[in-house]
């Protein structure tokens, strides 16, 4: 497979991050000290049983939510220092979110929801070329309704990679779809890494997910318990769950 | 259409998906404006239009009459510093005879300059042409001409002087002096037996043996004078010509009408609107902040794709301020459109020549700021809270709520409620807050909709109290002049007379510190049955011989309490001052009213045993005769039968008051539809996905209604008692601000409104939830499991 868009240039960088959730009486550790790089250009799945802190490290680096402790970097950004409008204004120009439930805006269309994030960003492609990306280009007038889970899913990752982000999170992309379905969305995923060269990191439960990308993280109880080089990348389309 | 943002489409969709919600609210607001812009423009076109009305037909300042006194009196009358202008005039009550009418009626006989206008109190001629002197010509005031169908050419017998004789009606005329057509004596008008002629002067000076002389002056005062200085000049000189005491226009009887009536109005056009308001902003706030709410992943998800803050509430702003926007100009013209309709109706009524509508732009500006302030806080409220949420939540699902067992299920009583009433009563338990804002929501409904019943209850409570527990008299007799006891026994004999109650009202002015007003002191017998000092309560205060009983209001206005001193200036016969003691007081409704035991009223007076009039109690079926046998005693100068008095009542404060209710009634119940269904298809959409579930588990339509159903009733229910007693401080309040010297009005709300109101909200409640269950029935259950909002 084509390896040479990844760089050793590091474009998140995180040191020793904690993350306490402070429920009342309770503390939950979400995140007990992660250090870990993402380098540009790279595809990363991240591992992990439920619980492990996995969803939360995502947002975390797509300055969704601050850490409790350590420091997270993207390029030359701090993002632990960041105020609520510098990390809006950062996930405005530079991350691509794709959710497990696809949170589309129900009385937009299609071609609308991935406007909605186009309009406001600096450098987008057309929301139609978007679409046509994941295999859409037909359905650009409909609205969230009148579409499978897949196909929404489908848009959810147009509206992500609309705006040319530099980095592509997903958090269990495939996680309420069929295996078919699923290879659909992934194989997406993948071509926008490959065509786009667009750092992504993809959360799964699914250990055969995990050979499509280029390095694996495991997560186990809120620490990176192994990082693993994939020899061969397997594509999404010989996947099978 | 082509550059529009996708931001504002979802703006658009949402309240299209929304527009019955989005209606509702906007109708809540144009109710709140519309009534606030109707009744604040009629009042400000009202007191408009009467200001120029005064200013252009020059009404005078201070009044003036007495017996007989020469035209030089204009000369000395117009040396008193302050007086800019002096009109004299002869002034004459006769009895009229006209043709169809039983009673006697009473005319006021008043002469104009022979070829020019009169300098004040102006007149506007109507319809005909003004009167030639030597041919017994006149004009009539409109309302009673309207009232008896005259039309030039039309003629009216009249007493001049002991002789009968023919008036020619050449002319009908409006004036300033008489905008309400009243007699000084009578508590209302009554336009059929009073009636306003003007006539050339020589032409009264002949018929009442008047020449060079005058009995009545009007005056102008320069800008800056003091009228209680120049009244009591006026009196001072116009002592020795048997004057009854001059006054302003405060104590005209009109004027004082008008002004009541102004004031009346402003009570209604400032407390209900003001209420109005209130509810609708409050309702606004509730609406606004649950539907924020519902938002709340959307609004994640948006700042999540990097939207700020700022662009997120601008969004919600936005579809707020589409809503307020449509309320407000829809409120605002039809606030105008009624305002224009009730200031017309005024108009008529009042005969005012002339017709100004004053669009109260400030009101209206005030009204779209409250709305606006009240929406805009509503919505940033919940826009500050969801967008204190993390971002990270638009990545999960919804978290389960926390439920816990309701109270009912401490008690172990689970076991005969079904499945579906415990997730009823867990969801009210599970938010007490919201759940105490829908039921407040739904009792300001009930509650605007008692308030806007009350004032017919009031009117029907005056009706009944005034004129048939305290007034019981059938007819009123007014005598010409003081008069001896026997002038009474006569009435014992005539055919019909069942009772007869005498009386004697002592004209006087009242004084404590610098407060003053002219009233008649009522003297009666102690056992009386027809007319009866009644307070609210039904107690009777007994009458005395040592001082005053006055009208809780008349108190209050010259601030005086029991056991302290007023002055009082009799201002008839030997025209004493004495100080006289108030010995009680009695909350009535009608009028500012000092009442005595008659001895001690004609020991004020420094007089003998001396009537004014009486009240009889009559056999209806000699009512005839007895009129016929009235109009023949010259004594008789005024008789007012009860009947009329209760029809004119009605038809003056009654007629009007009732319009306005309408309208207030009108909005409430826009206001109660508006609330419920909101409320209704807010929960609706809360929980959209939880009976997407119950269906997919294989409950019925029915079963998961009852869900959605169950809660609404139960929120109903509770809201009608809540709200009737929110009624009952509404009215409190507006019954506080409607206080005026004609009237008070009482605080009396008869169970048949709470019933309405209670019904009003059910209907309301039924109709919206018909509407919930309708829509539950075409739950797209598929896209709501899908994940659709
Ligand atoms: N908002 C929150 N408040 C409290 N605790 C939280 C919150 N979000 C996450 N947690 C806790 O933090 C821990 C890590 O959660 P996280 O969502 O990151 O796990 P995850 O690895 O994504 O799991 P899954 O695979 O089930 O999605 C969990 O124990 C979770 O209960
Ligand atoms: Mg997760």
């Amino acid at each position: 497979m084509n390896s040479s868009a990844i760089t050793s240039v590091p474009v998140f960088s995180t040191r020793d991050i904690t993350k306490v959730y402070r429920m009342g009486e309770v503390c939950v550790h979400a995140l007990r000290g992660v250090t870990m790089d993402l380098y540009r250009g790279e595809f990363v799945v991240l591992l992990g049983p439920s619980g492990s802190g996995k969803s939360t490290l995502l947002n975390i680096l797509g300055g969704l939510d601050v850490p409790t402790g350590g420091s997270v970097r993207f390029l030359d950004h701090n993002l632990t220092q960041s105020t609520d409008r510098e990390l809006t204004q950062f996930r405005r120009d530079h991350v691509g979110f794709v959710f497990q439930f696809y949170n589309l805006i129900p009385s937009l269309t299609a071609r609308e929801n991935v406007a909605l994030v186009t309009e406001i960003a600096s450098n987008p492609m057309a929301p139609a070329e978007a679409l046509a990306l994941v295999g859409l280009g037909a359905r650009l007038d409909h609205f969230p309704a009148q579409m499978s889970g897949g196909e929404q899913q489908r848009v959810a990752i147009a509206r992500a990679v609309a705006k040319r982000p530099d980095v592509l999170l997903c958090d269990e992309p495939t996680g309420a779809l069929d295996a078919k379905t699923g290879v659909v969305v992934l194989e997406v995923i993948e071509q926008i890494n490959r065509e786009l060269g667009t750092t992504t990191a993809v959360i799964t439960h699914n250990a055969m997910i995990a050979e499509m990308a280029d390095r694996v993280i495991s997560l186990s109880d809120g620490r990176v318990s192994e990082i693993r080089r994939n020899e061969r990348k397997r594509p999404a389309s010989e996947i099978v769950w | 259409m082509v550059t529009m943002r996708a931001i504002h489409r979802k703006l658009l969709r949402n309240l299209w998906a929304m527009k019955g919600q989005s209606i509702a609210i906007a109708l809540v607001i144009a109710s709140g404006v519309a009534m606030s812009v109707m009744s604040l423009s009629t009042l400000r076109s009202l007191q408009a239009t009467r200001e120029t009305y005064y200013q252009r037909f020059r009404f005078a300042e201070v009044f003036a009459s007495f017996k007989r006194g020469p035209l030089s009196l204009q000369q000395r009358v117009e040396d008193i510093p302050g007086v800019a202008g002096v009109e004299p005039r002869i002034v004459k009550s006769v009895n009229l005879i006209v043709a169809g009418l039983r009673e006697p009626a009473v005319g006021h006989l008043i002469s104009i300059p022979d070829h020019q206008p009169p300098r004040l109190n102006q007149l506007y001629l109507r319809r005909g042409r003004m009167p030639e002197a030597g041919r017994l010509e006149v004009v009539v005031g409109e309302s009673f001409a309207n009232a008896h169908g005259f039309q030039p050419g039309a003629t009216v017998d009249a007493i001049l002087n002991g002789r009968l004789r023919t008036l020619r009606i050449v002319g009908i005329v409006l004036s300033p002096e008489y905008i309400v057509e009243m007699n000084a004596a009578d508590m209302l008008p009554d336009f059929k037996r009073f009636g306003v002629f003007w006539m050339p002067v020589t032409e009264m000076e002949a018929a009442f043996d008047m020449d060079g002389a005058c009995n009545d002056l009007s005056l102008t005062l320069m800008h800056g004078a003091l009228e209680a200085d120049v009244i009591r000049q006026v009196d001072n000189l116009l002592a020795d010509w048997g004057g009854i005491g001059s006054f302003g226009r405060v104590d005209q009887m009109s004027h004082r009408f008008i002004t009541d009536e102004i004031s009346q109005l402003r009570a209604m056009g400032l407390v209900t609107p003001i209420i109005f308001m209130s509810v609708a902003a409050f309702l606004l706030n509730i609406v606004m902040t649950r539907l924020i709410d519902m938002q709340r992943e959307q609004i994640a998800a948006l700042k999540a794709f990097g939207y700020h803050n700022g662009e997120v509430a601008s969004h919600y702003l936005g579809f707020v301020s589409i809503i307020v926007t449509a309320g407000v100009v829809v409120g605002t013209g039809l606030g105008i459109w009624m305002g224009q309709g009730l200031t017309q109706m005024y108009t008529r009524f009042f005969h005012f020549p002339i017709f100004q509508f004053d669009m109260d732009w400030v009101t209206a500006g005030l009204t779209t700021l409250v709305c606006a302030v009240a929406a805009m806080a509503g919505t940033i409220g919940s826009l500050w809270s969801a967008s204190r949420l993390p971002p990270a939540e638009a990545m999960r699902p919804k978290s389960p709520g926390e439920y816990r067992p309701s109270f009912i299920e401490k008690f172990g009583l689970q076991r005969w409620l079904p499945q579906t009433w415990r997730m009823i009563l867990r969801q009210i338990r599970r938010r007490p807050l919201k759940t105490a804002f829908s039921i407040f929501g739904i009792a300001m409904a009930a509650g605007v909709v008692v308030l806007g019943n009350y004032a017919s209850d009031a009117l029907d409570f005056i009706v009944d109290f005034q004129f048939r527990q305290v007034q019981r008299q059938d007819l009123w007799i007014n005598l010409a002049e003081p008069s001896a006891t026997d002038a009474i026994h006569d009435f014992h004999h005539m055919k019909g007379v069942v009772t007869v109650e005498p009386f004697r009202a002592l004209p006087v002015r009242v004084h404590s510190g610098p407060r003053s007003r002219r009233l008649s002191i009522l003297g009666m017998a102690p056992d009386r049955k027809i007319f009866r000092v009644m307070a609210q309560s039904g107690d009777e205060p007994p009458l005395r011989n040592d001082g005053l009983v006055l009208s809780a209001k008349l108190a209050e206005l010259l601030k005086v309490k029991i056991g302290e001193y007023v002055t009082v200036d009799v201002l008839e016969g030997k025209r004493p001052t004495v100080q006289v003691r108030v010995m009680g007081t009695v909350d009535d409704l009608s009028g500012t009213n000092a009442f005595a035991l008659q001895p001690f009223v004609n020991r004020l007076a420094e007089e003998g045993p001396l009537v004014s009039g009486a009240w009889l109690s009559v056999d209806s079926k000699h009512l005839d005769e007895l009129y016929a046998e009235l109009k023949a005693t010259p004594r008789v100068v005024g008789v007012t039968a009860n009947a009329a008095s209760i029809q004119s009542f009605l038809d003056t404060v009654g007629e009007n008051q009732l319009r306005m209710q309408g309208f207030v009634i009108g909005f409430a119940i826009v206001i109660a539809a508006g609330v419920v269904y909101n409320t209704a298809l807010i929960s609706l959409s809360e929980r959209d996905r939880e009976l997407a579930t119950m269906r997919v588990l294989g409950f019925t339509r029915a079963e998961i209604s009852v869900v959605l159903l169950g809660e609404l009733a139960i929120l109903t229910l509770i809201a009608i008692p809540v709200g009737l007693v929110m009624g009952y401080g509404m009215a409190w309040l507006s019954s506080r601000s409607i206080h005026t010297d004609l009237f008070r009005i009482p605080l009396v709300i008869y169970p048949s409104t709470y019933a309405r109101a209670a019904i009003v909200v059910l209907i309301a409640a039924v109709i919206s939830g018909a509407i919930v269950r309708r829509r539950l029935d075409r739950l797209d259950l598929f896209a709501v499991l899908k994940g659709q909002d």
